[in-house]
């Protein structure tokens, strides 16, 4: 399969890979995904005391697609509040990626990241 | 070296540049139709298949009158397991094949049981060799055929055809071998395997594509309904006029595999070993898939635990291979006969198919493992599945959103 430019960039280069410290209460986790379903996303983000999320990181097992979609939304969430990372939607994923039919799953994938490591983050604020 | 390094033996393989100067002058010189029996044109075509069906029938230890010449393996699966099952289906309705057989088979096997037969779709070893006593147990007094491949086309698995050919002989079961990633790579006697039918495929073994043969048994006879009627061509068992040069071709093809086997399965199996050390000794975690002694020599098959089959293939794009995961296919279904080994899910994703060939050298060899080592290792960092195995987190234990 022929691959979009985008996402052989962001496969090559991917942006933010690595980890937050998870203990953190300022950190969100999400983890989707199966491992066999051939796709598991980590989602980690950071988020200062005025709301707005300082720091990403992710972690993928996956297709070139799901490695892509994962890199483009540590940029995108990046400097957003909370409800602004939330509004971002698979379409927008895989509008930008160019993604075929078939890879679809790969960009709802990294918006149930999102929401996952949100949910973390919120669970977690409540929590302590 | 040129890039990408060719590794899809088990694909296709280059003609021989020794095959294409044998195919040649039958183009444009000798154009003639081998079944014009009134002049030169005709005659000169008819002895060059004369030719190629003796190189044919040599190879598999057969009478060349026992050859018919086919589009390929595919067609050859279907007119034998669709010809016998027509021919003799007031003997008896019934079919066995593995799970583990080429879609030729397999579909062919389903289209029959849409049609009443009844197809028994065999369960492999963990090895991916057929179990024996297991096969005599589905045998019942309406079994017809039964139809093993030689050499599987993902793990490389060598299944035991004589004893398959013994019990089916004992049995008066017909026994049809698909041999096209077995020819050239492993001496085939049709007569010590009892084997009544065996496809054949010429762009397997350094010849042309679209071109192949089914060999079918005279002495005793085995009997078939043809799939395409015409001019009666291969005493009608498949009709449409023979085309001279591919035929050339599969015939050099054959001469030459027969005459190289030895040499070219040592020198082959050096290498595979080669890539098969320099991958395992460097990473932990692989798992090699199919029977590492009943395989074929240009063979390897490796699951590459917490790192996906296609994101590996686009780490490792200077190589040209095939890999059971989902995402290279448009099913999303990982690999059916990796499946059917018991390899789960997760790890059938993760399988990349090497495959060596008479022209990979030992310089490609190293560089692909090198290029292998280094992908996987990055994709690792990558991965989440890696990490938390780092971690110690057993990942059996956790609870994934299938999705």
């Amino acid at each position: 399969m022929a691959y979009n430019e985008k996402v052989l960039d962001h496969y090559e280069n991917p942006r933010n890979v690595g980890s937050l410290d998870k203990q953190d209460a300022s950190v969100g986790t999400g983890m989707v995904g199966a491992p066999a379903c051939g796709d598991v996303m980590k989602l980690q983000i950071r988020v200062n005391e005025e709301g707005i999320i300082d720091d990403a990181k992710f972690k993928t097992f996956g297709c070139g697609s799901a490695i892509a979609a994962s890199s483009l939304v540590t940029e995108w969430v990046k400097g957003k509040s909370i409800d602004e990372a939330l509004a971002i939607k698979n379409k927008d994923i895989a509008e930008e990626l160019a993604l075929p039919p078939v890879k679809i799953h790969c960009s709802v994938l990294a918006e149930d990241a999102i929401k996952s490591a949100v949910a973390d983050y919120r669970s977690k604020q409540k929590g302590g | 070296m040129k890039l990408p390094i060719y590794m899809d033996y088990q694909a296709t393989t280059p003609v021989d540049p020794r095959v294409l100067d044998a195919m040649l002058p039958w183009f444009v010189e000798k154009f003639g139709n081998p079944a014009s029996r009134s002049h030169a044109y005709g005659w000169e075509a008819d002895a060059a298949v004369t030719k190629a069906r003796k190189q044919v029938a040599s190879l598999i230890k057969a009478d060349p009158r026992e050859i018919v010449f086919t589009s390929g393996a595919t067609e050859s699966d279907n007119l034998a397991i669709w010809g016998v099952a027509h021919f003799y289906r007031e003997k008896g309705n019934h079919i066995i094949t593995p799970t583990t057989e080429h879609k030729a088979v397999l579909d062919t096997c389903r289209h029959l049981e849409a049609e009443g037969f009844q197809v028994t779709f065999l369960p492999v070893q963990s090895n991916g060799l057929v179990d024996l006593r297991m096969l005599e147990a589905a045998m019942t007094d309406q079994t017809i055929l039964v139809s093993v491949m030689a050499v599987n086309n993902e793990v490389g698995v060598i299944q035991p055809l004589e004893a398959i050919g013994r019990l089916c002989r004992s049995r008066k079961v017909l026994f049809h071998c698909d041999a096209a990633q077995g020819l050239g790579k492993m001496p085939m006697d049709v007569n010590a395997m009892n084997i009544d039918l065996l496809s054949i495929s010429a762009h397997k073994i350094y010849g042309p594509k679209g071109i192949g043969a089914l060999y079918v048994r005279r002495q005793p006879r085995v009997r078939l309904k043809a799939i395409l009627h015409g001019g009666g061509h291969e005493r009608g068992m498949r009709s449409g006029t023979l085309p001279t040069p591919l035929l050339v071709g599969l015939g050099e093809a054959c001469q030459l595999a027969a005459s190289e086997m030895v040499a070219e399965h040592q020198r082959v199996l050096a290498l595979r070993e080669r890539l098969r050390h320099g991958i395992m000794s460097q990473l932990t975690h692989v798992e090699l898939n199919g029977d590492l002694q009943a395989r074929v020599a240009g063979n390897l098959n490796i699951s590459f635990n917490y790192v996906e089959g296609e994101s590996l293939m686009m780490a490792i794009k200077d190589v040209a291979v095939s890999s059971g995961s989902a995402c290279t296919s448009a099913s999303l279904e990982p690999s059916y006969v990796l499946r059917a080994l018991g390899v789960n899910e997760e790890m059938a994703h993760t399988s990349i198919r090497f495959g060596l060939g008479r022209f990979s050298t030992e310089e490609e060899v190293d560089y692909v493992v090198h290029i292998v080592v280094n992908g996987v290792n990055k994709l690792r960092e990558m991965s989440p599945l890696w990490e938390m195995v780092q971690d110690g987190v057993d990942l059996n234990n956790l609870q994934w959103a299938a999705h």
